[in-house]
């Protein structure tokens, strides 16, 4: 008996459950599922500055995405502290590829010689976190969503921009994956 | 009743945030139970080295393509009385999505996290994530200050 608790949920259960989230936030408020402009209504709270692209009413348009990101933390949380905890299983092939660039600790959802504040400031921490992250904003904002916003609820209403998106972000992650991972991990 | 009027919708516009709070924590619980908030789970997709990730993503989009059509079929309208509708993305000379997607996997690989799991990894004690939001929010920035610039 699968209980909701222990982890992970085989793909049948959590790609519906995922997708689930489109017509729920439909129907509560007719809120489009997408997570990344999350960050553009951080910007124009803080410092708008002068630029048209953050001058908006974000309280209007956004406070119902702020709170469905806060409680994405707060899930995050209850998650970890509700059922056993376990190592994430990923193939043999990829755990013998990922030992060859460097990385030997399998604990945890994230490497931690690579996701630590103590590795933050080593080159690999550096570049996974830092820059990573900033390429995260950056392309997000750029491309108008993210794999929540283009990936689900782009394609799943067969919109082009979302497809062309979503080829995108296969390229740029097969890009970092085979050709800047090998050289910093 | 008209008096009434405006204090039955400031209760039902509370309700409907603490909705989204709500649906937020289910998907943050999703996330971490389902695994796809993994820098293991994306490096195995990356190298297709597993059908997980893509059974997660066809499914989740398949239901949702069937979801969406499903309430436009019988024309649902949202508890908050609007019609439904999801506003189409204009495609441009389409350059937008195809640097910035590309953009967007560079970091999704790097940080091996998207935007959603980001929160997620945070609320699971991957701490050191929140530099990686604080560098999200820079990204934006750059990108609203670039955008007249920027071909999209």
């Amino acid at each position: 008996m699968l209980s909701i608790t222990s982890a992970p949920w085989p793909w049948y259960v959590a790609g519906p459950v995922i997708g689930l989230f489109v017509p729920a936030l439909l129907i509560v408020g007719n809120r489009v599922f997408g997570v990344s402009s999350n960050l553009r209504h951080v910007c124009s709270a803080v410092l708008p500055g002068k630029l048209d692209y953050f001058r908006y009413d974000w309280k209007r348009i956004g406070l119902w995405n702020l709170l469905f990101a806060a409680g994405i933390l707060a899930g995050g949380f209850l998650a970890s502290h509700w059922g056993a905890s376990q190592n994430v299983a990923i193939s043999p092939q990829t755990r013998i590829d990922l030992a060859k660039l460097g990385i030997h600790d399998f604990s945890g959802l994230a490497p931690r010689e690579v996701f630590t504040w103590s590795a933050l400031l080593t080159l690999k921490g550096f570049i996974s976190v830092v820059l990573g992250g900033f390429l995260v904003g950056f392309g997000t904002a750029y491309a108008g969503g993210c794999t929540s916003g283009h990936a689900i609820s782009g394609l799943a209403d067969f919109q082009l921009p979302s497809l062309i998106a979503v080829v995108g972000f296969f390229a740029g992650g097969l890009l970092a994956t085979y050709f800047i991972l090998p050289l910093i991990l | 009743m008209s008096t009434e009027r405006p204090k039955d919708q400031k209760a039902a516009g509370q309700a409907a945030l603490l909705s989204y709070l709500l649906l937020g924590v289910c998907f943050g619980f999703t996330l971490t139970k389902s695994e796809v908030l993994s820098w293991f789970r994306i490096q195995e997709m990356f190298r297709f080295q597993s059908p997980r990730m893509y059974e997660i993503i066809a499914s989740a989009v398949v239901v949702a393509a069937a979801s969406v059509a499903l309430v436009r079929w019988v024309a649902l309208k949202s508890i908050s009385g609007e019609p439904i509708s999801i506003p189409p993305k204009s495609l441009g000379r389409g350059i937008r999505y195809a640097v910035g997607g590309t953009i967007f996997g560079l970091g999704w690989a790097l940080t091996g996290a998207c935007p959603g799991p980001l929160f997620a990894l945070v609320g699971n004690g991957v701490t050191v994530m929140i530099v990686a939001i604080g560098s999200a929010l820079a990204g934006t920035w750059l990108y609203g200050l670039l955008r007249p610039r920027l071909p999209h």
